[in-house]
């Protein structure tokens, strides 16, 4: 098997080498972020924020790993693998938070004022415009710690910028991978979408091998403008000895319209916060997500929709499917601020069970200031329904196929959200490699 | 025999007997209608001939044409020719119709072997015209916020893609308006010939002026209590099931 050392060797063209100083709001931004890092306690399964989760498994000596983490060293492969999207409009490629291929927007977008950098890129070009967003949005579902970890160390990620009016139909795809033995990635996203501008993104979070042991804690940040689109897609893909947090925060201005699927099939821990406030009357927000939870994987879901505004549609659905021991933990609150009247918010949990020893957590929650609003919230977990079974089998196809196709189909619902034929059979893929090993290797019933 | 044969079953359920003695033997090329009040058996005979686990068989055979499939798995008996049209024809998300009868017929073939894709949706949707099914259907999750009639035309539509031996339409004349009922009755009319039979369960009298049966029989507390030709489901539409009550039988 392939053991990594280290590289040492220098990229020439990596533009980590490139950069000149850093400006000082940066510099003393991350300063902060590692003072409050170590003022902040570790989470506990005490907290409500860390109800039903592992908290206790979380490495107390994080900052050592990520001190040590090594340098990336199989950046080819990595940039060989990095084609999930091909039809898009701008790509950055991530090893280890150094960025290895990077496919810039076209000039025609840029000279309608579309910026499309790295984070290193917009530190130099673009300082203002990162002064202006970056952290600016909170997170307060629990991860606060591990926020201000990757504010300490933030250095890869990418910066969308599109201006009024601009509409763009490709999506930007940024791939982030892990590289070795104790790899460390603090990936960024910014999307900043003004008045009516249209756009679309994918973030993808893979692992160069199997085995070796990664962290990462990613923030990303959408601001939709009034009337903007805004549509960002998540695969993530780490491998099962990577431990995983995603931080994801949107604003949503008056008339915005924005849309988020997110599919999780890796890590040994991940756990993934959403919050998405709606700033602006009239906005309407989705959230999808579907996780494939195998073995002892443990995905920790938190989210909270807050409605400021009123006739404001916000939805969201969340499906984990669960083999062997794996855990999964929904936690979701739905708040609707005074005066935010005619909201219209759903929350909509389901966890298919496919082995009695999986445990699927499931805490729903709803925080309603407003009079003359349509809120519900709903967790199912079952196991696939007998009576589909039955009706399949009786036309002949097996019980594994029925299975098979029964949970594929649970996991279509949100595939085809992603409405793009080339990621969604990407995903497929994806999941069925993942999922067919196991139906094939046992019974699942 | 070249039959679907039905001897002296006795099936139960938690221990309270459903099919009492039950027989009945529908011979190829035949169209037998099956009538009686709710709650009399119909629809679990249905089931239990269909593999359905949920029924406890205390005693007697299935067979197709001489072969017993009683204590198969459905997907067996599916293949060892028999078809079940649903009544209430399940819901399945994340499915497509196209995908669907693909792995039913896929199943069929011998390991190794695939279908024929190109083959497969002309012949697809060559049924689907006769049916008056849009062809986008295809792509549509199965059954999945279809109306009644949608529901049914889709169950006529995976028979006549699968090419039972024997069928058992399960009321599938319930939920229909007229229009539906036609079309429905037109895709079993067409598979009605020498090579196939056929049990069609039904409250109602009135389907049974479209698929007319060569046999009429009257299920009433767990077995068959009267058989007749069509003209028994006229008299059972104007004189109702109580007449044909067994003696001491709860109505």
């Amino acid at each position: 098997m392939s053991t990594t050392f280290p590289s040492t060797e220098k990229n020439e063209s990596s533009p980590s080498h490139a950069a000149s100083a850093l400006p000082a709001w940066f510099t003393e931004r991350q300063a902060l972020g590692r003072e409050r890092f170590d003022a902040l306690p570790m989470p506990s399964a005490k907290d409500e924020a860390w109800r039903f989760a592992s908290a206790s498994k979380l490495d107390p000596e994080i900052l050592q790993t990520v001190e040590k983490a090594p340098a990336p060293n199989r950046t080819e492969e990595a940039m060989q693998r990095s084609v999930l999207v091909n039809e898009r409009s701008g790509k950055a490629v991530f090893v280890n938070d150094q960025c290895v291929d990077f496919e810039p927007v076209s000039e025609e977008l840029q000279a309608k004022g579309v910026r499309y950098l790295t984070i290193e890129q917009a530190l130099q070009s673009e300082a203002a415009l990162l002064e202006k967003y970056l952290f600016q949005q909170k997170t307060e579902l629990g991860s606060e710690k591990y926020f201000e970890l990757h504010a300490a160390f933030l250095k890869a990620g990418s910066v969308l910028f599109v201006p009024r009016g601009v509409e763009i139909e490709a999506p930007f795809v940024n791939y982030h991978w892990l590289d070795g033995e104790g790899a460390c990635a603090f990936p960024h996203t910014l999307v900043i979408a003004e008045d009516n501008a249209k756009v679309s993104l994918v973030d993808v979070f893979f692992s160069v091998d199997g085995e070796s042991k990664g962290f990462a804690a990613g923030v990303s940040s959408i601001i939709a403008g009034a009337g903007a689109k805004v549509f960002r897609k998540v695969v993530q893909d780490w491998n099962e000895s990577t431990v995983s947090f995603q931080l994801d925060n949107t604003s949503a201005g008056r008339d915005a319209e924005v849309k988020s699927v997110a599919v999780n099939i890796g890590a040994e821990r991940a756990r993934f916060e959403n919050q998405v406030t709606i700033e602006g009357a009239g906005a309407h927000v989705k959230l999808y997500s579907l996780t494939v939870a195998e073995k002892r994987q443990e995905f920790d879901q938190r989210t909270l929709q807050t409605h400021n505004a009123p006739n404001a549609v916000s939805d969201l659905l969340y499906k984990n499917a669960l083999l062997d021991r794996s855990r999964t933990i929904f936690s979701g609150l739905i708040r609707v601020a005074e005066g935010a009247q005619q909201t219209d918010a759903y929350q909509t949990n389901r966890n298919l069970l496919l082995d009695p020893t999986a445990d699927a957590n499931a805490l729903p929650g709803l925080e309603i200031l407003a009079n003359d609003v349509k809120c519900s919230h709903g967790a199912t977990t079952g196991n696939v329904d007998e009576d589909e079974l039955f009706y399949m089998m009786s036309r002949g196809i097996d019980r594994r196929t029925a299975m098979q196709l029964l949970v594929f189909g649970f996991f279509e619902e949100i595939i085809e959200k992603v409405e793009s034929d080339e990621l969604a059979e990407g995903l497929r893929t994806l999941i069925h490699q993942k999922f067919e090993k196991k139906i094939r290797s046992k019974q699942l019933v | 025999m070249n039959a679907l044969e039905i001897k002296n079953l006795n099936v139960s359920i938690d221990g309270t007997a459903i099919l009492k003695d039950f027989s009945l033997t529908i011979p190829k090329g035949e169209v037998h209608a099956l009538m009686g009040p709710n709650g009399t058996g119909k629809s679990t005979l249905a089931k239990v001939i269909a593999g359905h686990e949920d029924y406890t068989v205390d005693s007697g055979e299935v067979l197709i044409d001489g072969e017993n499939i009683l204590g198969k798995e459905p997907d067996e008996i599916s293949h060892a020719g028999l078809f079940l049209a649903f009544q209430y024809p399940l819901e399945v998300p994340g499915v497509s119709i196209a995908n669907f009868i693909r792995a039913a017929l896929q199943a069929r073939l011998p390991e190794g072997e695939d279908i024929n894709a190109v083959e497969y949706y002309k012949n697809l949707y060559a049924k689907m015209d006769a049916l008056q099914m849009d062809r986008k259907f295809t792509s549509r999750s199965l059954n999945e916020g279809f109306s009644g009639g949608e529901k049914k035309r889709c169950e006529i539509l995976q028979m006549s893609m699968l090419e039972p031996k024997y069928s058992i339409m399960d009321e599938t004349d319930s939920g229909l308006d007229i229009d539906a009922l036609r079309v429905v009755s037109e895709g079993v009319n067409l598979m009605r010939g020498p090579e196939r039979g056929f049990l069609v369960i039904t409250h109602y009298q009135r389907l049974l002026n479209y698929i007319v049966p060569d046999k009429v029989h009257v299920m009433y507390d767990g077995k068959i209590v009267e058989t007749g030709d069509k003209e028994l489901a006229l008299k059972l539409e104007e004189k109702g099931y109580e007449w044909l009550a067994p003696a001491g039988a709860g109505a």
